[in-house]
């Protein structure tokens, strides 16, 4: 079966991949391109911890064939930090210890940074709501809301 | 003589009895006169029971000194998740 | 010879601080390896053929279609692993019986559960793997089945093992039964107990299994050499125990296997065994390649352990002062497809926060046609402790005395003998339940439909055998090699923490690692929360251990004698008093000269740890009841915990919320659905409801230090404890906010719905 060659932007770079037709985005990411950032916690979609940006979009990358990435402006986690600057989301994760295990954190981190681009003024519902699609077995949520609302708060300013 | 007792749990393996005095000098000793008594206890014995020795448990630990008037009990071992 | 270290009281410096944990930025940027994120040049990945049937015996397996596919390189099934003899057979402190892990990882005779491995494949990709599996011929011979607990028991119920007679009951019996094994503790005299009893409570409860539900699936990949070494990296939270399970089952030398822990992405218990390793290994030795094996997540569900689903009845009887007079409790617990569920160690910790002189607990465990289960988190605890803490609260609400009043009035403390044994050491169990009292959130109010339950839980926690090793770098830098496996991504900080306090240097000179199985000897896998507890104590006796190698060698540059050498604040210094002056030195400066003055400085540590101290937690949660839809929501929620010393408060706290929230799913939501064909119905997370974030409040956390007087640092383990109050505390919470006794978990919506619209009807 011929594979499929696509070109699209990640993370600021231009890449191309072949592909077969049934892999998803997510696949693509991290067999063909190597970027092992984005993780596979179930492949249906239920778990968000595949969450990247398409296009400014906040999607699970195994509910996209990676031929629907053809022309397409991605980030991935591996985009985050800015050289050796770290998002203040990353550090806040880090400060309040908002991380355990790590499997669920790149997806949650890129859930985040969506969620403060379009409010940077969240309530802690908001934030409960808006990362629902993100499951984390490890620390109960708690360490996550907190580090997620200490982030906004210094991204604000304050 | 230590007094050796045994959790309640392990009676059907040694007729009932729990509770008798031996005369040993560490675990390995204890689990080998024991074995030797109740032989249907024996697979249990190196595989699943840790020692309380005077109040402190010790689980594999054959080595483990027991003194002429220490108080023993064995009770099934512990494992976690 | 096992190894106390007994606890010092002494200021700190960075044990009970927070700082920042040295893996954390490798994760929060994605450079963290995970099981499924290595690689090697040349890879093939390999598939599992699964059984679609509950039960059933092969009669045949023709895998020639599948090996004749073009990119198929290596197949195998039950002939291609040894058979393995009915006998336990030691791994480090576990004994198993092999002739059940090679069948859970390869079915022999029969398939014991939706989902049973019968055969693997390892192909150049995933999608000609698939096609293999495909054609792969299995004839089988279906047989009735049996999930349901107590459906089991029953005599004529369907047989999963022709072999399996129950032990522990005199005398042997003359038929083959699912009950593998029962037992029994027993004390004091129940009848007399129950006679003096001016109340008496007795219910049943029923549980379904509940996955660990790590977010990480499992995940290996294995490369053999010509040699017949070889390689396994994979996700799990024992690469001892990995090594000597895979080397059993394939017979080969444990030495020649090396395996390399990958970061972990979860375990809480469900990383504790072999499933696709072997498979991995044996694919790899056949093929010629490397090969790789990730679960899907549907296979996750199918086929690893779950924790058992159980039937549980309970019966105590108390004064009307509420004073306990007796208690039993029969635990009938599913081990799954074979024989090993957890209901020992739920029967010791069922009772154990009471000091009770008449106790009889009976557990059994069942075979059932369901996948084997698996270790999670205080295993057995949470469901014994729902009963048990269910009726504990019946009975002080029909007394009208305070839930915590009555817990206070028959509360385990120091001296308490146990049931199961021995007496209990210094505990927090009383604190706990004190400083809940006082908490604001117990005398907070309350609305309609709103209600508040409290619930205790205990746990023996572990220590077992651990190594490490700690090496001075050339620098004044150390690295510190652990082999306990860091699965929270805590504990590798927590014990460069406890060398950096040990050596009164800064946290950030001490680099903590895993080590792979080839750098140190055997470590017990990371459960029975031993990590902090069993790895401190090695890296405090390999840094006491340097420590005097460094007194030592300064003696011997500065020409004084030992016992004018002191070691403070990370310098060696004269000791003072009347003994010789000499200029101190720095941790930097003896490095620097180590190489030409005798060689490199080093302490290790090869124990097993003894004296772990129990844990005892309280727990308050406010729940909220939508009468309409039958929806509980978590309100409020507060965990009280001892933990002996918070090495890393922030860790801590992790510890108690992750714990508290994996039972409030299991309480609310969580459960396996199965059809009347035995075949798994919800094998993913949309219908396996796990808590998101939206589900909860923040959980509030309250640490009480009772030191373990057997650790340096009065270290208890702490993860395991606050998943066990969960269950009961929602139950209770539930019952005072509408009046029903719920016995069945989990209380999803369509249950408590039902529930209170029976209750209507036999009220109207």
């Amino acid at each position: 079966m011929a594979r499929h060659h696509v070109s699209a932007t990640v993370n600021g770079d231009g890449v191309e991949f072949l592909c077969e037709t049934g892999q998803t985005l997510l696949e693509a990411l991290r067999d063909e391109l190597r970027l092992t950032g984005t993780k596979e916690g179930c492949g249906t979609g239920d778990c968000g911890a595949c969450s990247v940006m398409v296009d400014g979009r906040l999607v699970c990358s195994c509910l996209m064939l990676a031929v629907e990435a053809e022309g397409k402006s991605i980030q991935t986690i591996e985009g985050m930090a800015v050289g050796e600057t770290l998002h203040p989301l990353q550090r806040k994760f880090i400060e309040h210890a908002a991380l355990q295990c790590g499997i669920c954190t790149p997806g949650i981190l890129i859930a985040a940074r969506s969620l403060l681009a379009r409010n940077p003024n969240p309530t802690e519902s908001e934030v409960r709501y808006w990362l629902a699609g993100n499951l984390c077995r490890c620390t109960g949520y708690h360490k996550i809301v907190e580090a997620v609302l200490d982030a906004a708060r210094e991204m604000r300013g304050g | 003589m230590a007094r050796i007792a045994l959790a309640s749990n392990l009676a059907p393996y040694t007729d009932g009895v729990l509770e008798l005095e031996l005369e040993v000098a560490n675990v390995r000793q204890l689990f080998q006169a024991l074995g030797e008594r109740y032989p249907e206890l024996r697979v249990h014995l190196e595989a699943g029971l840790a020692v309380a020795i005077d109040g402190e448990i010790y689980q594999d630990a054959l080595l483990q000194p027991i003194a002429h008037d220490s108080e023993v009990i064995l009770i099934t071992k512990i494992a976690g998740g | 010879m096992s190894t106390m270290l007994k606890y010092q009281e002494r200021e700190l410096k960075i044990v009970g601080t927070r700082p920042l944990r040295p893996d954390g930025v490798d994760k929060v940027t994605g450079r963290a390896r995970f099981g499924a994120d290595y690689n090697l040049p040349g890879q093939l990945i390999g598939k599992v053929l699964r059984s679609p049937h509950a039960h059933a015996r092969i009669k045949s397996i023709d895998t020639s279609a599948a090996q004749a596919l073009p990119g198929v390189k290596a197949v195998v099934t039950r002939d291609d692993f040894a058979e393995m003899p009915d006998e336990y057979a030691a791994v480090g402190e576990l004994m198993i019986n092999f002739r059940d892990v090679t069948r859970n990882m390869m079915a022999r005779e029969k398939v014991l559960y939706d989902g049973h491995p019968l055969a693997a494949v390892a192909a150049v990709s995933e999608a000609v793997a698939r096609e293999a599996l495909a054609l792969i011929k299995v004839e089988y011979e279906v047989l009735p089945h049996v999930i349901d607990v107590v459906e089991a028991m029953q005599p004529g119920a369907p047989l999963l093992h022709e072999n399996q007679y129950t032990a522990g009951v005199k005398p042997k019996p003359d038929r083959p039964s699912n009950v593998a094994k029962r037992l029994e503790y027993a004390r004091g005299d129940l009848a007399a107990g129950f006679n003096e009893a001016d109340l008496i409570v007795e219910r049943e409860f029923n549980t379904k299994p509940v996955h660990q539900g790590y977010i990480e699936p499992q995940a290996c990949l294995a490369s053999c050499s010509e040699d017949g070494q070889a390689e396994l990296w994979t996700s799990t939270q024992g690469h001892f125990i990995v090594r000597a399970q895979c080397a059993k089952v394939l017979q080969m030398d444990v030495s020649k296997i090396r395996v390399t822990p990958t970061e972990i992405g979860g375990g809480f218990g469900g990383k504790n065994n072999i499933y696709s390793e072997a498979l991995a290994i044996a694919l790899s030795r056949k093929s010629h390649r490397p090969v790789k094996m990730v679960m899907t997540r549907e296979e996750v569900f199918r086929a690893t352990g779950p924790t058992s689903g159980a039937n549980v009845k309970v019966r105590i009887g108390c004064t009307r002062d509420g004073k306990i007079t007796a208690a039993e409790a029969e635990l009938n617990f599913q081990a799954g497809a074979f024989p090993g569920s957890s209901v020992n160690q739920a029967s010791m910790c069922a009772f154990t926060r009471y000091d009770l002189a008449n106790v009889r607990v009976v557990g059994n465990d069942v075979t059932v046609n369901r996948p084997k289960v698996a270790a999670y988190r205080a295993p057995g605890a949470p469901i014994a402790v729902f009963g048990v803490e269910s009726v504990i609260d019946e009975m002080a609400k029909k007394l009208g005395i305070d839930p915590i009043e009555f817990r206070l009035k028959n509360a385990a403390r120091e001296g308490t003998q146990t049931y199961y044994g021995p007496k209990l050491g210094p505990i927090g169990y009383i604190q706990t339940l004190e400083q809940a009292r006082a908490h604001p959130h117990y005398s907070a109010p309350l609305g309609p439909n709103q209600g508040r339950g409290i619930a205790t839980g205990f746990w023996f926690n572990i220590g077992n055998e651990t190594t490490c090793s700690l090496n001075l770098q050339e620098d004044g830098t150390l690295t510190l090699m652990l082999g306990t496996i860091d699965v929270a991504g805590g504990s590798r900080a927590s014990m460069a923490m406890m060398v950096a306090e040990e050596l009164g240097i800064e946290f950030e000179s001490v680099r903590p690692f895993v080590g792979d199985t080839s750098t140190l000897g055997f470590n017990f896998l990371t459960a029975g929360s031993r990590g902090t507890f069993a790895s401190g104590m090695a890296c405090v006796i390999a840094s006491r251990q340097v420590i005097e190698k460094l007194r030592q060698r300064v003696a011997k540059i500065r020409e004084v004698p030992l016992e004018a050498v002191a070691w403070k604040d990370g310098h060696a210094r004269p000791a003072g008093g009347n003994v010789a002056q000499f200029a101190p030195m720095s941790l930097a400066e003896i490095a620097k000269m180590a190489g030409k003055t005798g060689g490199t400085i080093a302490g290790h540590a090869e124990i097993n740890a003894q004296g772990a101290g129990p844990g005892f937690g309280t727990h308050i949660v406010d729940v909220e009841v939508d009468k309409q839809t039958g929806s509980v929501k978590i309100l409020r929620y507060t965990v009280v915990q001892d933990v002996g010393k918070a090495i890393h408060p922030a860790y801590v706290e992790g510890q108690l919320q992750g714990g508290a929230v994996q039972g409030i799913g299991w309480a609310l939501n969580e459960e396996y659905v199965y059809g009347d064909d035995g075949v798994l119905q919800n094998p993913g997370f949309l219908d396996y409801r796990v808590p998101v974030a939206s589900d909860l409040p923040f959980i509030d956390t309250v640490i009480v230090e009772v030191p373990n007087p057997n650790h340096p640092y009065g270290v208890r383990g702490c993860g395991e404890v606050p998943i066990i109050p969960p269950l009961a505390a929602i139950a209770n919470a539930i019952e005072n906010a509408i009046g029903l006794r719920l016995c069945q978990l989990p209380f999803s919506p369509p249950r408590v719905l039902k529930a209170i619209d029976d209750a209507a009807a036999a009220k109207g």
